[in-house]
């Protein structure tokens, strides 16, 4: 079967592309299948880093778009699981050394090898989300329960349609269980209530993100990790799968609990 | 939000952030749908015709762009109370 290729975007900056991208690739390839994924940010690459590859790169996709090399050169295979590679950004260029038919031309390479090209949108509407989405046959919008995340996912939804690349099925991040049952943020029902989009996954807010991010190795490794746990389940819903959303009513500490019966918080 | 603030009856900040999201994105959306429109016209009418009797069928919303700017426009004919004199043309 040919590949599924996926663009995970999200017009502002910070909201978790790239951590989505490497944990969605891990849980992928960590339960079969084989998978590609392209870091888009060129000029801002992190992709790398994130899935602590950043040591083995010789070439990036400008390379292999500009003929230095060829597409399996620029290719790293992961350290852990076999069947994941990335495609780094280049670091020293911008956004217009690609092309939106530069992509199309790159991925349809890929396409037959492969069961799923996962892209890593930069940040913004321009010339660098347009190469991210030109070959996309599905694309994720991730966001986060605050008033401008929210507001420029719906920009970037909206321009995915008018571009025939909808519908955009979202991604809550770092949603913290605690906060929304004081009323002191967005609950996913809110931000899809606004958005108006089908959801695909909510991912709590887990310090183990960043303590994952730290040593390079992506959460979804972490089978105790419930942010961990919801990108799992968002693989296994991209394979079709249909996967009951976490309950994260459960989270928050004994103490907290305590403090919310007493109205303290 | 602090126990002192719901006891005073202030707003929570969920419900703020929404509303204000609610108003933004209706100016954000350029292209607002035409179901969305219609629903809005729907609405529009049933508030309207609280005070006064309005033309339904020939009535128009739509969204005009100005530049970076885009107003909701509406155009709503008011019915005429019964004439006074109903002239007979031929």
């Amino acid at each position: 079967m040919p590949a599924q290729v996926i663009t995970i975007t999200s017009g502002k900056g910070g909201v978790g592309k790239t951590t989505a991208v490497a944990n969605l690739a891990v849980a992928l390839a960590s339960n079969g299948s084989k998978v590609v994924c392209i870091d888009g940010d060129i000029g801002l690459r992190n992709l790398d880093v994130i899935l602590g590859l950043e040591n083995r790169i010789v070439y990036d996709i400008v390379d292999v778009i500009e003929g230095r090399c060829r597409l399996k050169q620029a290719m790293i295979r992961d350290k852990k699981l076999p069947d994941l590679y990335l495609i780094p950004a280049a670091q020293t260029r911008d956004k217009n050394a690609v092309s939106p038919s530069d992509m199309n031309r790159l991925i349809k390479d890929l396409r037959a090898d492969y069961d799923f090209v996962l892209i890593d949108s930069p940040a913004g509407i321009e010339r660098g989300f347009r190469n991210a989405i030109a070959a996309a046959d599905r694309v994720l919008v991730i966001t986060n329960p605050e008033v401008s995340a929210v507001r420029d996912a719906d920009r970037v939804i909206g321009i995915l349609e008018a571009e025939e690349k909808g519908p955009a099925a979202l991604i809550i991040n770092r949603l913290n269980p605690t906060l929304v049952k004081n009323h002191d943020m967005l609950s996913a029902e809110d931000v899809l209530d606004l958005l108006a989009v089908e959801l695909i996954g909510i991912v709590p807010e887990d310090e183990n993100v960043i303590i994952s991010s730290n040593r390079g190795a992506p959460v979804a490794h972490d089978a105790k990790s419930k942010a961990g746990q919801a990108f799992r389940n968002i693989a296994r819903r991209l394979k079709g799968e249909k996967v009951p959303f976490l309950d994260l009513d459960s989270q928050g500490s004994l103490w907290e609990r305590i403090q919310r019966l007493a109205g303290r918080k | 939000m602090s126990f002192f603030e719901r006891l005073f009856g202030k707003k929570n900040s969920a419900d703020s952030a929404k509303e204000r999201l609610q108003l933004v994105l209706i100016h954000d959306r350029t292209d607002l749908t035409p179901a969305e429109l219609d629903s809005l016209k729907d609405d529009l009418i049933v508030a309207i015709s609280r005070h006064v009797e309005i033309d339904t069928q020939s009535m128009q919303i739509g969204v005009e762009h100005d530049g970076r700017s885009q107003r909701l426009v509406a155009d709503i004919p008011l019915k005429s109370a019964p004439r006074r004199r109903t002239r007979k043309t031929k």
